[in-house]
């Protein structure tokens, strides 16, 4: 496993596997294959992928741990970078498709549906995830203060959820959120759960 | 001996042939006739003519015979959305609450026999079986535009008549003041009531007025044949200048009621959907704009959304409904 995980090939193909979702969507779009509304299902596929990949980011640190393969931890950037295109192309698909680049009714529409700022929100947010995400602005920050910047990608699954929530609020439409909203409960639960205990210990080790 | 010589085919003369333009023209008057520009008397004996063929569908089903509407406004120009759109695109929670799901998961739907039971302030009730709601009147298409109050419409070329002949035969009394319309809710049959999205069965009303207008239209059909299950079998309604919500599918009661009755969708969410929900580009939705629309089946991911029309481009036929009423009041 490890071998594989190490494979010189490894992070090519996961940076072709990544490429394949919105690979597929252009696809669908070229040979009208995305039904009867494609721009709808286009915006939305890309944020399905968004969320997805933020998921998959947020998933390598616990697999780490459950597994003991901590190789994983190679693909996590590029799973990050990933979700912030998926974002970034989310956010132009709607900004075009839905709002023909208009920007006046862009500002508009934002005022009139809160969850589109919320998710604009998390997208900003991860620019500095983006822009930090290289071996040498972890240096110069100092490893230290890059964790505490990079514990934004927190806020930035939270708000994700919030908008997809919101978004298909206006229809009572739960189902497809709350599995989301459990993966993400589960990952940041673990998390919650591990500073929890280590917290504990270091306690009980300055008492005694 | 041939006293009749054969000359072989006889061409005209280049003269005679109309030409295409004129002979376009005259197809095109003819149409305008029967859509009623020329009054219901003349629209009827054009109608034999020009209307005889209704848009026809891809053969799936059963057909469903019919002429042209010669009521006003029920022939719009815009081009139909094409048939595989209209059956793949549905809100009917009852099916499931992605608009893929209905035609994937409808044809659990058994839509015979089915009974329809009309009731409440009329003088005579009864229960209506299919066969006798398809003979009730005359079958017309009528080509409606559909505008579904989250941003998008279609044109649906529909089959079936005007909902005041029914109400006619079962004679309101002066209580009857609104009309209740109830879907079918059987959990056998409709795999999404499971779901806990809308307090079952589906319910909706129009002012009896609204109900008498000759576009509300009682639909047996689409591209001349009957309903598939995903568009509301067997029989459902079509109130053109209203949001797509507010037009029943798979109805099995009609109630006649003097009190207004309460909307699926207006006691899931009072303050964003109400009991009128006219077609209106001036009234948001409390959390989106309705000014502009997406047209399905039109010019594929780079079309630009079309504005929306007031009542949905029936203001014509219907803005006398609401004179006089403030309609950011009652949306």
């Amino acid at each position: 496993m490890k071998k594989l995980l190490l494979h010189p090939a490894a992070k090519p193909l996961l940076f072709a596997l990544a490429l394949l979702p919105l690979a597929s969507l252009a696809y669908g779009v070229v040979f009208d294959t995305l039904g009867a509304n494609p721009a709808e299902a286009l915006i939305r596929g890309l944020g399905d992928w968004t969320l997805r990949l933020l998921c998959l980011t947020l998933a390598i640190t616990p697999l780490r741990q459950w597994t003991g393969q901590h190789a994983l931890a190679r693909f996590r950037r590029m799973l990050g970078l990933f979700t912030f295109f998926y974002g970034c192309m989310h956010l132009l698909s709607y900004a075009w498709l839905d709002m023909g680049l208009e920007f006046g009714d862009i500002a508009r529409d934002i005022a009139k549906r809160p969850f589109i700022l919320v998710g604009f929100t998390a997208l900003v947010l991860m620019l500095p995830l983006s822009l930090t995400s290289f071996n040498r602005a972890i240096k110069a920050m100092g490893a230290k203060r890059w964790q505490l910047l990079h514990r934004l990608v927190y806020a930035v699954v939270l708000l994700g959820i919030l908008h997809f929530f919101w978004m298909r609020a206006g229809k009572n439409n739960f189902a497809e959120v709350g599995i989301y909203a459990a993966v993400v409960a589960l990952l940041l639960g673990w998390r919650v759960h591990k500073a929890w205990s280590g917290w504990r210990t270091a306690r009980a080790a300055s008492i005694a | 001996m041939h006293l009749i010589k054969d000359h072989g085919f006889k061409h005209p003369n280049s003269s005679e042939i109309t030409p295409r333009e004129q002979f376009e023209q005259r197809r095109e008057l003819l149409r305008h006739l029967a859509t009623g520009v020329a009054g219901v008397g003349l629209a009827s004996w054009a109608a034999r003519d020009a209307l005889a063929q209704t848009t026809a569908g891809p053969g799936k089903l059963a057909k469903l015979a019919g002429v042209k509407s010669a009521v006003a406004g029920s022939m719009v120009m815009d081009k139909p959305t094409p048939y595989q759109d209209v059956t793949s695109y549905n809100n009917f929670y009852e099916f499931g609450t992605d608009k893929a799901d209905p035609g994937r998961t409808a044809g659990s739907l058994k839509p015979r026999p089915w009974t329809v039971s009309v009731e409440g302030e009329v003088g005579k009730p009864g229960t209506f079986d299919l066969d006798m709601l398809l003979k009730l009147a005359p079958i017309e298409e009528r080509i409606y535009r559909l505008r579904c109050v989250e941003g998008w419409s279609m044109v649906v070329p529909w089959m079936g008549y005007s909902l005041s002949e029914l109400i006619k035969k079962v004679e309101p009394n002066s209580k009857a003041k609104f009309v209740e319309f109830i879907t079918l809710a059987d959990k056998s049959q409709m795999p999404g009531l499971r779901s806990g999205v809308l307090d079952w069965p589906y319910t909706e009303g129009l002012r009896i007025d609204e109900a008498m207008n000759p576009l509300t239209l009682l639909t047996l059909g689409l591209y001349g044949e009957v309903l598939p299950n995903q568009n509301g079998a067997p029989v459902r309604l079509i109130v053109p200048w209203k949001y797509g919500f507010k037009s029943a599918k798979s109805i099995v009661k009609i109630r006649f009621v003097e009190k207004q009755p309460v909307s699926s969708w207006t006691r899931a969410a009072e303050q964003e959907y109400g009991f009128y929900s006219n077609v209106n580009p001036t009234v948001d939705h409390p959390r989106w704009s309705q000014a502009s629309e997406r047209r399905i089946g039109e010019g594929g991911v780079f079309a630009k959304k079309r504005p929306t029309l007031m009542f949905n481009g029936y203001e014509a036929q219907v803005a006398s409904l609401y004179a006089g009423m403030d309609l950011k009041k009652f949306y």
